[in-house]
């Protein structure tokens, strides 16, 4: 089952994403037309700007319904399967979207390159590509955190105040490493910020540090004083710090327990997790090695809910729909099928409502209208993403396997119609949790 | 098995999915009857730290200037003023006839126990539990608040919107619902649901629910814009009727950048929700409705170097509705002056929420003050009365 991990990413070539390093042209041919369309206002050619500028949007818009369908057919087509959960339980604790203009359609190219390639490596790799990646670096504010006495606030002086922004910091601590029960309290939180100030990104560039708007003068963080030397050196050392904290080693045991076990994991669980995450200085191998191979991950009872996302991936798994199905669609019928769907079951595509990502918890999902909406989509759907529906009596056996039951198969014979069957299948508790 | 299911023609025996009559009050026959009291409650939770020194800005404090230095204007910047020391945000001027019929007013520098970590999630938790802190603690206190008095039915209380809320979780019977999640299905496929879904106890309850709400939600609706504007209409024709209770977020409060445009965006949907509540309720309701919106905390008192405000402590409370005393700003001002904020950055709260929602609970249902202050929020202190009703 780990295996896979460390072997060639044959799906995610089959089924493409752009990589954020080519999704940057997009933001700088964007920034380009808004400059020209500044530059000569009330003319033709800023008529022009603004109809290149629009359509470079829609190009975009119309791509992430394009790598939605890839994500939904990766996931049903993966030989690898755990790898497609394990890089869509990264993205969710490195929860970060872009908050205007073109980079807010980067998420699944953010994705692509700062959390899919490291998730067979070192937590603190994974946490220095996600924190210091432009996305987060814009969805948390950092891009706009300058230090109170750096060079670019002294050169801008009083009249424009510039100054910190700890949204980064705090979530670095909070979610991302230490988790909220850690140790830190504002001060740190405070120095941090501090700390951070200096990175940030350029669309033609990425990433970058850039010294002018760094605060002088060292910081002291978790009683830890760093380099007075602003630069990416200082910023890693103080990731890697944190990465190797004691408190991230529970926080992110515990997190990996609770989402491939259940809401009330088995504590020893947690606790081989979390040793081999100290054993082995934040390698994440051994940390799931430690989880695929505890017994309480194994037994037949199914726990957690499966959230609307893997609902319907799963759906699309077992319904074995081809690539031919998504193929030449047009983004209309992904929204139809799938983003609207998905924003109604409270799960927006790529779009938690804070860097929290999404909940955990059963009881956030199970709710009447969430499930309503299951019923709607099970019992809608999947005549469209697959044609002729497969025998009901049969997709029972083959989406269950060993967890079918007399009443789904009683239930599956006796529908009315096909697609209702089908969705009386994928209704089914077997198939509702994992 | 297949006879053991056609023995439970359970549609003809209650016209509803449902298997135990026992385990699911919705189905119990004094399900629609109405609550002990006559008074409506709408709880707005609203998430992301509301910066209650932008929404109603102390103008008259001669610290704010150089506090917020070009943020947050006065009247001479467009904000309307309110009592010649508060002005209100101008995305607030929808609420302007509420404030001057005396539907609406604000507590100012509240906040719940919640101190120094500053985090958006813990912050909504302890606001929705009502609690000094979360050991231990599953429940919500407008549950909590439904557990203590009689007669509660399943339609008593909605909990609107599509995420689930912690402040209506626990034993009390809460609907919670989403106005677009209609179940549109064929007798045959509810009958095989019920049967699917029968071994699973929590999936089971809530497609059960399901199957009512989707019963009750149709009927005079217009097609609006906006899921603030469906909620707010559909909780306004519950309420008309036998609810008594609504509650649901509005999202969007976290303005660490660019808080000009993204709080407009967010005061939008808050007054856009109050109107459409107000328009919609019929007969007299809105004149025994009380609303009030709450935030996890407010914001740092000084503005941050990107326009905005990062996560503070003392913020604001919106009340609005009929049983309000309006057009007056609550609350005990702590000053913005040095030596004035918490920890030398945020509003100094000087109240907590929870005993202004206590007293607010106390006018509308009667709830003994005991109750409020031992089993609704334990262990506050609701100290006197605020007079935040008529």
């Amino acid at each position: 089952m780990l295996s896979g991990l460390t072997e060639p990413d044959v799906i995610a070539e089959r089924f493409p994403i752009q990589s954020f390093h080519d999704f940057r042209s997009r933001m700088v041919e964007v920034s380009e037309q808004v400059t020209i369309r500044r530059k000569n206002r009330g003319t033709p050619l800023a008529a022009e700007a603004r109809k290149r500028r629009n359509v470079l949007n829609k190009e975009a818009r119309e791509d992430v319904a394009v790598w939605l369908g890839h994500t939904m057919l990766r996931r049903a087509h993966t030989e690898t399967a755990f790898r497609e959960r394990i890089v869509a339980f990264w993205a969710d604790h490195f929860t970060a979207m872009g908050k205007r203009g073109v980079i807010r359609r980067g998420t699944s190219p953010y994705i692509e390159d700062a959390i899919r390639p490291f998730i067979a490596g070192k937590f603190e790799e994974l946490l220095t590509e996600a924190v210091t990646h432009p996305l987060m670096v814009d969805y948390l504010d950092q891009r706009v955190s300058i230090g109170p006495n750096s060079q670019r606030a002294e050169r801008i002086g009083e009249n424009r105040k510039v100054g910190l922004n700890e949204n980064l910091a705090r979530e670095l601590l909070e979610l991302h490493t230490l988790g909220v029960d850690g140790p830190y309290s504002q001060t740190d939180v405070t120095e941090l910020a501090e700390l951070l100030t200096g990175l940030t990104f350029d669309a033609r560039n990425g990433m970058k540090f850039q010294k002018r708007l760094a605060e002088p003068g060292a910081e002291t963080v978790l009683g830890v004083t760093y380099s007075e030397t602003a630069n990416l050196d200082t910023v890693r050392s103080v990731l890697a710090d944190l990465a190797r904290h004691p408190a991230t080693a529970r926080h992110i045991a515990t997190k990996l327990a609770v989402h491939f076990g259940s809401d009330t994991p088995d504590p020893a669980l947690i606790d081989a997790m979390e040793a081999a995450f100290i054993a082995h200085d934040g390698a994440l191998m051994p940390v799931y090695e430690a989880l695929l191979s505890h017994p309480s991950v194994w037994t037949r009872e199914l726990s957690n809910i499966k959230p609307p996302i893997d609902f319907m991936s799963s759906a699309i798994r077992a319904l074995a729909v081809p690539p031919a199905a998504f193929a030449d669609r047009e983004q209309r019928w992904i929204r139809r099928i799938f983003m609207q769907p998905l924003f109604n079951m409270g799960q927006r595509w790529e779009t938690p409502s804070g860097p929290d990502g999404w909940a955990e918890e059963d009881p956030e999902w199970i709710t009447p209208q969430g499930l309503a909406l299951r019923v709607t989509w099970a019992m809608a759907f999947p005549g469209e993403l697959v044609d002729p529906l497969p025998d009901p009596r049969d997709f029972v056996d083959h989406a269950l396997g060993d967890f079918a039951t007399e009443p789904v198969r009683f239930a599956a014979a006796a529908a009315e119609t096909r697609s209702e069957a089908i969705g009386l299948v994928l209704m089914s508790p077997a198939f509702q949790r994992r | 098995m297949p006879s053991s299911v056609s023995r439970r023609d359970f549609l003809a025996r209650t016209g509803l999915i449902g298997c135990s009559l026992a385990a699911s009050p919705l189905l119990t026959p004094v399900s629609f009857a109405a609550a002990p009291w006559d008074t409506r409650f709408v709880v707005i939770i609203l998430r992301g730290g509301m910066d209650g020194l932008d929404v109603v800005r102390p103008y008259g404090d001669p610290a704010f200037r150089a506090l917020r230095r070009n943020m947050s204007p006065g009247p001479e910047g467009g904000a309307l003023d309110l009592d010649g020391y508060f002005a209100l945000h101008p995305s607030l001027a929808p609420l302007m006839p509420m404030w001057d019929a005396g539907q609406l007013s604000f507590v100012h520098a509240v906040s719940t126990p919640y101190r120094d970590k500053r985090s958006h999630f813990d912050g909504q938790d302890l606001l929705e539990a009502g609690t000094t802190s979360m050991a231990g603690v599953r429940d919500g206190w407008l549950n909590r608040m439904l557990q203590a008095v009689p007669g509660v039915t399943s339609q008593t209380a909605f909990a609107l919107g599509h995420s689930d809320m912690r402040l209506v979780q626990g034993s009390a019977e809460v609907a919670n619902w989403s106005p677009d999640a209609d179940l549109d299905i064929s007798p045959q496929a509810v009958r095989l649901l019920e049967l699917v879904t029968e071994s699973d106890p929590a999936l089971h309850a809530a497609l059960a629910e399901a199957q009512v709400l989707s019963q009750v939600s149709g009927g005079d609706t217009e097609q609006l814009k906006g899921e603030h504007l469906e909620i707010a209409q559909f909780a306004a024709a519950r309420l008309s009727e036998d609810a008594r209770i609504a509650a649901f977020s509005l999202n969007g409060w976290d303005t660490h950048a660019g808080q000009e445009r993204h709080l407009d965006r967010a005061l939008t949907r808050l007054a856009e929700t109050l109107v459409t509540l107000r328009g919609k309720m019929r007969g007299n309701t809105w004149s025994k409705t009380a609303v009030v919106a709450m935030t996890e905390f407010g914001r740092t008192a000084r503005q941050n170097g990107t326009r905005g405000t990062d996560h503070g402590t003392g913020g604001l409370m919106v009340l609005a509705g009929g049983a309000i005393k309006g057009g007056q700003v609550f609350g005990q001002w702590p000053g913005l002056g040095d030596g004035d904020l918490y920890q030398q950055r945020d509003l100094m709260p000087t109240g907590d929420v929870r005993a202004h929602a206590a007293w607010i609970m106390r006018g509308l249902t009667g709830l003994d003050r005991s109750v409020l202050e031992g089993a609704v929020f334990p262990g506050v202190d609701m100290g006197g009365d605020p007079g935040l009703l008529l």
